[in-house]
């Protein structure tokens, strides 16, 4: 075996084989031990049967990607075998049910006698499996104990027994010592981007479901006790943004999430929220396209889509994190920017950001809350569209003041009544034009851009390829670029970065290099294109032999 | 009431039916006023299309939205504020063209707020093409030949989608609008009230309706009674148009359920990121 401050195990099985709850459990064994965690999932768009697996990471480093070789098999069927056994490292271990799977190598678990011998049921047989993979990773019984205890709800005692028995049936080969380091909350992108979207008072959300940004509003819901958000599922995209933006106008900070092609819909009312100035935010979870696409898998295909979504001129926030931490961080941000500035702004994540689980750090977001938007102070007569200096004008909201709220998707006048002359056209459009020079000013004054190392060469990369590309840099000292905010596009921040560089390699998933075309559109060309469009995450050594 | 005015010009054609509805709106607003609903509690959300320049012409809140969309908007707005009124203008092109969808489900889920749908029976404001309430043979710039589809039922339609009140007026009588408008806007649930709104520039209707509408009295408790006084009217044909309200049912509304438990602002992230570890 390797030395232990790196690790990586596949968990797979058939779908609704609970391999994803597996992967999660064994995760927290290394979380409780202060490890560093990263899952990637990989699953099919089907209920029962094909194929599901979790690649579960852990390193006593930060890690935001996956490795292509894995030290350890966990296999629910035969296909996992099958479709894993080459992944595996020279010594790599297959543990495995072997009342069920005829498989000679590896390390075969009495799983279903274990079972019956403890009058459990079927499904226990994975706690068995749970079990045994503690024992040979040496965690300590008592860790198996507490995480168990946290994670199944049903016959908790009755599944311990099973795990206990598992445990003891079983040699240590591996030996995980604690990091000393204490053990952080282990979310998902989409996690992430519900709770930081709460840390700025979201109070409503409303989507319909599409993967991958569903689990947004399972989570919502399903922690209402704790998060007190109000979540609706309705007849289409076209109905929730709809009803998002009306929620917005009456004073609610609302929230609405989809992929692509809900998102496409949704393209209608961005332009309303931007012209009847409403604060609204979308997340647009990618997947790859066109159209239907590969619903549970990745890409990064809709980036100039995004940039351009909602007909007319507009201009409207466009933001891009890249793990559980950026996520909470900037969904906490853009919902405070969108009420600041009176405009749609829209998270633009992908699949791996969306549904992968990623080491949480809490420090990170401390002291992140809701920062109140300009509310009309109730001096004078309430114009809602009011002429102001910097284009933002002050909000009210209908039934909190005596005075009349009118918002209005024709041009309208400041009272928000509809206009057709030549003059006030030009002079809204012209007090529009202002609020988005004060957004590009906003900015400039953020960390729209973030860079780790240096050296003459850099990699730019938005989105989840962050976390790969991290790696890859620090690995071959190689600049990593990762603009986080695409509009509006912090163009002096990114000449900033790009200061001593004189290559430029460009890392991307879809197939056009859609990110080097906003790059050109500023004056930067791109050297070297890697791009991925398989809807499969890059791992480091894939990207490391395209840069070498 | 000085205060309902705006200083937008009205332009509508002369003769056009929404004057009437304007006329039965303001009356209508007073009303609320009087018995004690403050205007700020009133909220007009409108669709495009000659009906939905209403809200320019009432000094009251109002959300002017898009094509076909009112309704969603309309909901979010009751669902953030529950204790506001909120009036939807829309005609039949927008809701049961464009919007359909948001139409029968606002019904089903009962989503207290109330649509008015003028009704001039075709698109007017783009120069008079066919609705889905058109009647079949109409002659428009789409159809020079005649239109071929059939129109719906809207009543009929609002029933199966579960309306839970269901109501005809018509804009050259505007006291009985009026008083049809107070009891929707006071209808706990989701209230369709649709309002025959001749089009003199494209399709005039107005003898037609003269001679045709009457108005029912009906204790509004049996769907069997409503459906008897829905069919009498086909959109096409001939036949009497009865005028008043068909149905009217109290059920749950979908806000209340939407809102419960989450109004006591009590928000711990902390507790949840305890969950995760």
């Amino acid at each position: 075996m390797k030395n232990t401050k790196e690790f990586s195990i596949i968990v797979g099985g058939a779908a609704g084989q609970g391999s994803r709850k597996a992967g999660l459990i064994i995760a927290k064994f290394f979380n409780e031990l202060g490890y560093n965690i990263f899952i990637n999932e990989d699953y099919q768009s089907l209920i029962k049967g094909g194929h599901n697996f979790s690649k579960v990471r852990i390193s006593t480093e930060e890690i935001f990607c996956e490795r292509e070789k894995a030290d350890f098999l966990l296999a629910l069927d035969k296909n996992t075998i099958d479709q894993h056994e080459s992944k595996l490292v020279p010594d790599g271990k297959i543990v495995f049910n072997k009342d069920k799977i005829g498989f000679d190598k590896g390390i075969g678990v009495a799983a279903d006698v274990i079972v019956k011998e403890a009058n459990g049921l079927p499904i226990m047989s994975n706690t068995a499996l749970i079990g045994a993979l503690a024992k040979i990773i040496g965690v300590d019984f008592s860790i198996l104990e507490k995480v168990l205890k946290k994670e199944i709800h049903k016959e908790v005692e009755k599944n311990i027994e099973v795990a206990k028995k598992a445990y003891d049936s079983v040699e240590t080969l591996v030996k995980f010592e604690s990091t000393g380091n204490g053990h952080k909350p282990l979310l998902t992108g989409n996690e992430a981007i519900a709770l930081g979207a709460v840390s700025a008072g979201l109070e409503k959300y409303i989507a319909y479901p599409m993967t991958p940004a569903t689990s947004i509003l399972h989570y919502l819901a399903d922690h209402k006790e704790e998060l007190n958000v109000a979540t609706m599922q309705t007849e289409d995209e076209i109905s929730v943004i709809n009803m998002a933006i009306g929620s917005a106008f009456a004073g609610k900070r609302t929230m609405v999430g989809s992929s692509g092609g809900g998102f496409a819909l949704m393209t209608e009312a961005i332009s309303l929220a931007g012209m009847t100035e409403t604060p609204i935010v979308i997340v647009n979870s990618q997947r790859p396209g066109p159209a239907t696409g590969v619903p549970t898998y990745s890409g990064q295909g809709d980036l100039l889509f995004t940039l351009a979504s909602g007909h007319g001129d507009l201009v409207r926030f466009v933001v891009c994190p890249s793990d559980a931490t950026e996520a909470f961080i900037w969904s906490n941000k853009i919902m405070n920017l969108a009420w600041k500035y009176q405009t749609p702004a829209i998270l633009l994540v992908d699949k791996e950001l969306s549904e992968n689980t990623f080491s949480f750090d809490k420090d990170k977001v401390q002291g992140l809350k809701k920062e109140e938007g300009l509310i009309w102070d109730g001096k004078g007569e309430y114009m809602r569209y009011k002429n102001t200096e910097n284009g933002i004008s002050p909000m009210a909201f209908p039934g909190k003041t005596t005075e009349v709220v009118k918002a209005s998707s024709y041009e309208h006048d400041e009272k928000g009544i509809t206009v057709e002359d030549a003059s006030s056209i030009k002079l809204m459009q012209d007090k529009r034009l202002r609020k988005f020079e004060e957004m590009k000013k906003e900015i400039d004054n953020l960390e729209a851009i973030k860079t780790y190392g240096k050296g003459s060469k850099a990699i730019i990369c938005w989105g989840s390829n962050k976390g790969v590309c991290r790696e890859v840099g620090e690995k071959l000292g190689i600049k990593v670029i990762q603009p986080i905010v695409l509009q509006p596009f912090p163009a002096k921040q990114m000449q900033d970065a790009l200061e001593g560089v004189k290559e430029v390699i460009l890392v991307e998933s879809n197939a056009t290099a859609q990110m080097e075309n906003v790059l050109n559109s500023y004056g930067i060309k791109v050297d070297k294109k890697i791009l991925k469009y398989d809807g499969r995450p890059f791992t480091l050594e894939e990207i490391e032999s395209k840069i070498k | 009431m000085k205060e309902l005015e705006t200083n937008c010009v009205n332009t509508w054609c002369p003769g056009c039916g929404n004057f009437g509805i304007l006329m039965a709106l303001k009356k209508t607003v007073e009303e609320l006023i009087n018995n004690g609903t403050p205007r700020e509690k009133i909220v007009l959300v409108s669709d495009i299309g000659c009906n939905s320049k209403i809200v320019d012409y009432i000094n009251v809140n109002s959300f002017y939205s898009l094509h076909g969309r009112p309704i969603a908007t309309a909901e979010g707005i009751k669902m953030a504020n529950p204790e506001l009124k909120v009036i939807v203008f829309t005609g039949d092109g927008g809701t049961f063209n464009e919007g359909a969808s948001h139409f029968i489900h606002a019904a089903r889920r009962n989503a207290d707020i109330s649509v008015f749908l003028h009704n001039n029976r075709l698109f007017a404001l783009t120069t008079g093409q066919f609705t889905a309430v058109s009647p079949k043979g109409l002659k428009g710039k789409s159809t020079p030949e005649g239109n071929v589809e059939e129109p719906f039922n809207l009543p009929e339609l609002a029933m199966t989608a579960k309306a839970s009140f269901i109501a005809r007026g018509y804009s050259a009588k505007a006291d009985h609008l009026k008083s049809l408008m107070v009891e929707a806007i006071n209808h706990k649930g989701f209230s369709f009230l649709e309002i025959l709104q001749p089009c003199p520039s494209f399709f005039n209707t107005i003898n037609d309706y003269n001679e045709r509408t009457y108005e029912i009295t009906n204790n509004a408790d049996s769907k069997d009674k409503a459906l008897e006084l829905i069919s009498e009217w086909n959109y096409n044909g001939e036949g009497k148009i009865p005028l008043g309200v068909f149905y009217k049912k109290d059920r749950y509304n979908y806000e209340e359920a939407i809102n419960k438990d989450t109004d006591d602002n009590k928000v711990d992230i902390n507790k949840c990121l305890e969950i995760h570890l």
